[in-house]
């Protein structure tokens, strides 16, 4: 134990984060795609959506590192477009998801009896909702957008956080604190609050890290069904939509961003799992 | 005496498979400013129930009776007047303080919440309070102190800082539930002595609950015996020990372990096993383990009465609730 500062505990899960290289080589590799992603697009000649007929698929070469596809359009700043909308889509609908979700379990579980049960079933019957016709459904009617991936995602992906949050919450307000937070006769908003989120907000931390993945490979799904954004637009989804379809004359259109799109998986998973080790407040140093 | 609190007939019970669970059965207590009263009982005897009954605390179970706090009754009292009385005027301390205190918030914040809240004191004001409390519970470097998180102080030192938070706001009773059960006995007797000190300055009046008839008797004036949901016998402190007139309280007191002397080769305990609330006996609870039962005790249940001369004034006198009349002590061991 340090005897010079105080340490809170954010601080020592960030230490012991800082001892886990699988977990760093995630964060790391995320964070390295972020920037391209962003900075790429800014500085290529070659933008995402005017076709150049005088390159159509052409290999990747010293102007065009990653190749042409069909239309002859640039696939690195495809690619890095693709990276950002995945990335927005997933870290977007994740929060959101996870506001929801924190909400509705943490009221559920905190007030509990007729409530909880309520708030519960319907969950449950969100849950048995299937939501892949129900998108095609959707999607039929009101058209490709952008909002409707969102709207889908969002709506699948709340269910298992508001789950574990309510059932962290019930076992939370068995603790002695919270017993004795209300012994000092604070109100159930200060309750909540004070002493309620911020315990409950590692193990979300560890869930958002897991949500994210999930929603990016949904979002590639949809995108792969011709469901998710609209062309020219590109996710990782619908590059390897693309892609699939020269798989035998030019692999690398399926290959690169098949390959950026687990990178990104497996860098979210990585991260999740030191959060998780981290996080853990009863974790030895 | 000015009474503080006064409890009548309280009767607590929760909903069983098989019918209502009494857990506390017709209880009376009261207790004035300065008073230091300790309740003793096995696990399941209700004293925790009793404690968090006078709060308001104990959801979904069904409080009958009657608790006045300066002659406001609180039994089915709206939320709204338990929570200005909670940590207000009524504070609690918990059994085990390594999981009282939130381990995500600094001390300093955990301990000016409820002055805080109760007497919407500046951030400083509130301060400059905590920093006193800490002084009086002996805590070395308060201002350190005020950083750190729960998980880096001792366990000792965390009751120190519950027994704080309990004592900023001033409150007229403590309720200290097994505060030193979690604790080494070292500690134990470092936390009694300091609740002992913190009554004498501030007139502040304790309930303290314990399994440990040791731990009462070093601290507390008045002591009620409980079992299966009702007190037993209740007498000052002393006349407990000298005199007690409960089987159940001299099968208690001999199987306090002696300090000195020749340890007995088998320690004493109280045969049979505890009450089970579902399934009680017609008579006495005690009866099916108590040595000097007889018929009577097994038909009907007996009251709380006096045993001292009636003259006595109200704090000193010494009730039992048991049949037998005869001297105890011959079921030596």
């Amino acid at each position: 134990m340090s005897p010079a500062r105080s340490a809170t505990p954010w601080a020592r899960a960030w230490q012991r984060l800082r001892r886990r290289p699988p977990a760093l080589i995630g964060l790391g590799t995320l964070i390295l795609i972020g920037l391209l992603a962003v900075i790429v697009p800014m500085l290529s000649p070659y933008d995402f959506a005017t076709p150049d007929w005088d390159a159509l698929l052409q290999a990747p070469t010293g102007t065009h590192w990653f190749g042409t596809d069909a239309l002859g359009r640039d696939l690195l700043v495809r690619l890095m477009w693709g990276c950002r909308i995945s990335l927005l889509v997933g870290l977007a609908a994740s929060l959101i998801s996870v506001l929801i979700g924190v909400l509705w379990g943490a009221t559920a579980g905190y007030i509990g009896g007729k409530t909880d049960s309520l708030l519960m079933r319907t969950v449950d019957v969100l849950y048995s909702v299937p939501f892949i016709p129900l998108v095609i459904v959707l999607t039929v009617l009101f058209g490709r957008s952008f909002l409707l991936v969102f709207v889908a995602i969002g709506a699948v992906s709340w269910l298992d956080i508001a789950r574990i949050v309510r059932g962290q919450t019930l076992s939370l307000k068995n603790r002695e604190f919270i017993e004795a937070a209300r012994a000092l006769g604070l109100g159930d908003a200060t309750m909540i609050r004070r002493h309620l989120l911020p315990n409950l907000l590692g193990i979300v931390i560890i869930y958002a890290t897991l949500t994210v993945p999930a929603v990016i490979i949904f979002e590639a799904f949809l995108s792969f069904l011709g469901l998710g954004v609209h062309a020219p637009l590109a996710s990782l989804g619908t590059l390897v939509a693309d892609g699939a379809h020269h798989l035998k004359s030019h692999p690398y259109l399926l290959t690169i961003p098949a390959v950026f799109l687990t990178l990104i998986i497996v860098s979210f998973g990585l991260l999740g799992d030191g959060l998780r080790d981290a996080l853990d407040p009863h974790e030895a140093r | 005496m000015n009474a503080l609190l006064t409890v009548r007939n309280l009767r607590i019970s929760y909903r069983g498979e098989r019918g209502p669970l009494r857990v506390v059965d017709g209880v009376d207590l009261d207790l004035g400013a300065g008073d230091f009263l300790g309740v003793v009982g096995e696990s399941g005897s209700g004293k925790t129930q009793l404690l968090l009954a006078l709060l308001g605390l104990n959801d979904g179970a069904h409080v009958e009776g009657s608790i006045r706090y300066r002659g406001e009754e609180l039994v089915a009292a709206p939320e709204r007047t338990l929570r200005h009385l909670r940590g207000a005027k009524i504070g609690m301390i918990f059994q085990d303080p390594m999981t009282a205190l939130n381990p995500y918030l600094s001390i300093g914040t955990q301990l000016t919440e409820g002055i805080r809240r109760h007497q919407g004191a500046t951030r400083a004001a509130a301060r400059a309070r905590a920093l006193e409390m800490l002084d009086a519970v002996h805590i070395t470097e308060p201002r350190r102190r005020m950083r750190q998180h729960p998980h880096e102080l001792s366990g000792g030192m965390r009751q120190r800082i519950v027994i704080a938070m309990t004592m900023i706001c001033e409150p007229d009773i403590i309720l200290a539930d097994e505060p030193t059960t979690a604790l080494d006995v070292t500690v134990q007797a470092q936390i009694l002595t300091l609740l002992h000190e913190l009554r004498a300055r501030t007139r502040v009046a304790v309930i303290l609950v314990s399994h440990d008839l040791g731990v009462i008797a070093e601290v507390a004036d008045r002591v009620a015996v409980m079992y299966a949901g009702r007190i037993v016998e209740q007498a000052d402190a002393p006349t407990l020990f000298a005199a007690a007139r409960h089987p159940y309280t001299e099968g208690l007191r001999r199987s306090i372990v002696p300090l000195e002397g020749e340890l007995p080769r088998r320690l004493p305990t109280i045969g049979g096993l505890p009450p089970n609330l579902a399934a009680l006996p017609p008579g006495c609870a005690f009866s099916p383990r108590c040595g000097y039962a007889g018929e009577r005790c097994s038909r009907e249940p007996p009251a709380l009465e006096l045993v001292s001369a009636p003259d006595v004034a109200p704090v000193q006198q010494h009730r039992k609730a048991c049949h037998y009349e005869g001297p105890l002590g011959r079921l030596a061991p």
